[in-house]
């Protein structure tokens, strides 16, 4: 029976991610959810899933504290190619560099800095917060039914900025272009909230829960 | 695009919604799970649960009634009501809300948007401004459901608990709330101006231009309404064709 890992390193709220991980599961037939802290969980699990609110640094350090946790992760993409999914400042974890507050180091698996959004309209707020459109920038199995003018909820003031448009997936509009989606290998990750994107969000979810890369 | 949000507020008391909502579709009109469920199908792009008197002893009622939202709908949820501290924060995110609404406390102490701020991310610390017209151009701020009067100046305590922290702004105009006669659309200009990040336009809510003015001429980035939509006056897609006619691009249903 397979099974998937969400990585709770006590940055922000599971709740909902795990509700909405579980209920794809039903209905995918993908298995069990597990929400953990535990390396050994970690190794074990099919797919990883790293959620994350809040500040990088504070993220990373979160992250890297937990004893053999990050480890973990790092083996079962890097080793073992399990497919892996971050979620907001999990997906931004995934850069090679983070400026936020402090120069921080990512898991450099998607070559790209951690920048904040400046919007080219100087209306536009930070945060960015709330319903926009995607673009999709390639096909990816993770957005099968997904398309171009779907929306998503976003709430960040941090941004992907990647090194390689090979590694772009989707991106967004906000006073220029803001990276929505970012995929390589077995690794994706989004900057908005999959739980929180209604039936947009539930389909990716049930798309990395049956992805096999 | 950014989309401006359209969000339905329920006023909860001892874990039911005040009034009840005229759904017809609803079995109990009072559950406000199953008030978040009509709205999450009608198209809301986010919702809102105020705990109106919020007490100690009824706090696990609004602990779990949030808790069975977040299993049932996937959309954001601001819970606001007694919130006092960091501790309050948490409870709230663990039960499930993807926001939680500082009001009172912040004005008695605006440090405690930092502490939460920094614990768990400005993206989820709302700042709750209830205000009043106290002259031509000027609003300060009140309490206690607009009963206690603070002196503080509103679009100064915007300023503040921006820089403090707060993740976005939602301003009830105590003049209008209630009255069906639209936003204070002077105040809304003031504040939005005032702050980068966003702002909610709530009290007064009585047709659809209302709306549409919190945006165009207050410059709100989200419009938050209970009776027009609890009543059934309008439904949220009527609201959006109505925005998105006068050129505010808003999520399709």
């Amino acid at each position: 029976m397979s099974l998937t890992a969400l990585v709770d390193y006590d940055s922000g709220n599971l709740h909902s991610a795990q509700k909405a991980f579980e209920r794809m599961a039903f209905e995918t037939g993908a298995g069990s959810v597990v929400v953990t802290s535990d390396p050994d969980v970690v190794s074990r699990a099919d797919r990883v899933v790293l959620p994350g609110d809040g500040a990088f640094p504070h993220c990373r350090e979160q992250l890297f504290g937990i004893s053999g946790l990050a480890e973990a992760i790092i083996e079962a993409v890097e080793v073992k190619g399990r497919p892996f999914l971050g979620i907001c400042v999990g997906m931004q974890m995934l850069a090679s560099r983070g400026h936020e507050y402090e120069l921080t180091e990512g898991l450099d698996w998607i070559g790209g800095e951690i920048t904040r959004i400046t919007p080219g309209d100087p209306a536009l707020k930070v945060p960015h917060m709330g319903w926009n459109d995607l673009v999709l920038d390639q096909p990816h199995p993770v957005l099968d039914g997904i398309e171009t003018g779907d929306h998503a909820y976003f709430v960040h003031s941090w941004a992907m900025q990647v090194t390689d448009p090979a590694h772009l997936l989707a991106h967004v509009d906000y006073g220029g272009a803001v990276t929505a989606i970012v995929g390589r290998d077995t690794i994706v990750g989004t900057q908005f909230h999959p739980e929180k994107s209604q039936a947009t969000g539930l389909r990716l979810i049930g798309n990395f829960l049956t992805w096999r890369p | 695009m950014l989309k401006t949000r359209i969000i339905p507020c329920l006023d909860v008391a001892d874990g039911r919604v005040v009034k009840g909502i005229n759904f017809t579709q609803l079995v109990d009109a009072g559950d406000p799970v199953e008030a978040a469920r009509a709205y999450d199908a009608a198209g809301a792009d986010e919702l809102c649960f105020l705990d109106i008197h919020a007490t100690h002893e009824n706090r696990g009622t609004m602990f779990d009634l949030v808790t069975r939202t977040a299993e049932t709908i996937f959309m954001p949820l601001t819970v606001g009501g007694g919130v006092r501290s960091h501790k309050d924060v948490r409870a709230l995110l663990l039960a499930g809300a993807d926001k939680v609404s500082f009001n009172s406390a912040a004005v008695a102490d605006p440090d405690v948007i930092t502490e939460a701020a920094l614990r768990f991310g400005s993206q989820c610390i709302v700042c709750a401004i209830d205000a009043k017209t106290v002259a031509p151009g000027r609003w300060e701020i009140f309490t206690h459901g607009g009963r206690r009067e603070t002196g503080i100046d509103a679009v100064e305590f915007a300023r503040t608990v921006a820089a403090k922290g707060a993740g976005e702004i939602l301003l009830t105009s105590m003049d209008r709330d209630g009255t069906r006669a639209g936003f204070n659309l002077p105040l809304t200009r003031a504040i939005s101006d005032a702050v980068d990040i966003p702002v909610i336009a709530s009290g007064g809510v009585g047709t659809l231009d209302h709306l549409v003015e919190g945006v165009t001429l207050g410059g709100a980035s989200a419009v938050l309404a209970a009776s027009i939509f609890h009543f059934g006056t309008f439904t949220v897609a009527e609201a959006k064709a109505h925005m998105a006619a006068n050129g505010i691009p808003v999520r399709p249903i």
